[in-house]
């Protein structure tokens, strides 16, 4: 019986940079941080309330998951704003939009009702995009 | 226009408030009576995550024209799900547990991140961390020491194969 998610990848352009908005800006608690060698890093991050679901940041170039071609379509894609990554939970979705507004965070639909209850979309630094919804009150 | 806020006994501009983007990004919150609300305690918020190391009196941060402090509290807790105070020992934590993670020692840490007493520290560090901040820094410097010697036990098997790390001879 599969019982949890515990990790999951996110193709970002940039490591440094992603390290950056993920942190920074969306406060996400860096759970791993690990040089693999020349060039290669194994990021992971985790929501502030979510300690054991780590997101792995993971940097697209040629090597061993990509080729050339491969590498070159990968970050079109994802700097094009092809791939929705997931569903983030606030609070307080009015709060939390003026937040990550004032730090510098590119909505691309405001928080808006939908028939589901209200929702905004969000890109982060390299492209990929995220819902983000309040919390059902329980 | 960006309002002042105080911290140490002294007039602090609150820097960020005359960068922030959100004045001219009204949109269709603009109806809204609460954006108001929330734009004045998210300065609230941004105030303390900048100046956490300083010592914060909060009650002249929601002693701010048009706020009561009971007021200021209740909206600052709908939006964030803490108080103002629970917010500001929550940073300064997060602050100390960064700092623990290098090897300054325990009561630096514990001045730099804006307490002024040892035991105080102390007690708000193990509620919230569930250790003493000793043994956070030395269970810290020991998992740096292993992702450093032994990174692969850090990583699912899945990804360090697709990414061939697993065939690195210098790690295990």
């Amino acid at each position: 019986m599969i019982t949890k998610l515990n990790h999951v990848s996110i193709f970002v352009l940039d490591q440094d940079s992603a390290y950056n908005f993920y942190v920074n800006k969306l406060g996400f608690n860096v759970h791993t941080d690990a040089a693999m060698g020349p060039g290669m890093r194994w990021l992971t991050v985790c929501p502030p309330e979510q300690p054991d679901l780590e997101i792995s940041l993971m940097a697209i170039n040629a090597g061993m998951m990509f080729n050339d071609e491969s590498a070159a379509q990968m970050r079109a894609l994802v700097s094009g704003g092809t791939f929705g990554f997931g569903v983030f939970e606030c609070k307080d979705l009015l709060a939390t939009y003026e937040e990550l507004k004032a730090k510098g965070v590119e909505f691309t639909k405001e928080p808006t009702k939908e028939f589901y209850g209200y929702e905004a979309l969000f890109k982060d630094d390299s492209g990929n995009w995220f819902s983000l919804g309040e919390a059902k009150a329980s | 226009m960006p309002h002042k806020l105080k911290a140490c006994g002294s007039e602090t501009n609150f820097k960020a408030a005359d960068k922030l983007p959100f004045i001219r990004t009204l949109g269709i919150m603009h109806h809204s009576p609460k954006v108001y609300l929330y734009r004045r305690v998210l300065n609230a918020k941004l105030f303390i995550e900048q100046n956490y190391a300083a010592n914060i009196n909060l009650n002249e941060i929601s002693g701010e024209a048009f706020f009561s402090k009971f007021h200021f509290v209740r909206i600052f807790k709908s939006a964030y799900g803490k108080t103002p105070h629970q917010y500001l020992t929550e940073v300064r934590i997060a602050q100390a547990k960064l700092l623990l993670q290098t090897n300054m020692p325990v009561a630096e840490v514990c001045f730099a991140v804006g307490f002024d007493s040892v035991s105080t520290f102390t007690t708000l560090f193990k509620r919230l961390v569930r250790q003493t901040p000793a043994l956070y820094q030395q269970t810290q410097a020991e998992r740096q020491r292993q992702l450093k010697a032994t990174p692969l036990q850090f990583i699912p098997n899945c990804f360090a194969q697709k990414n061939g790390w697993v065939n690195n001879s210098n790690f295990q």
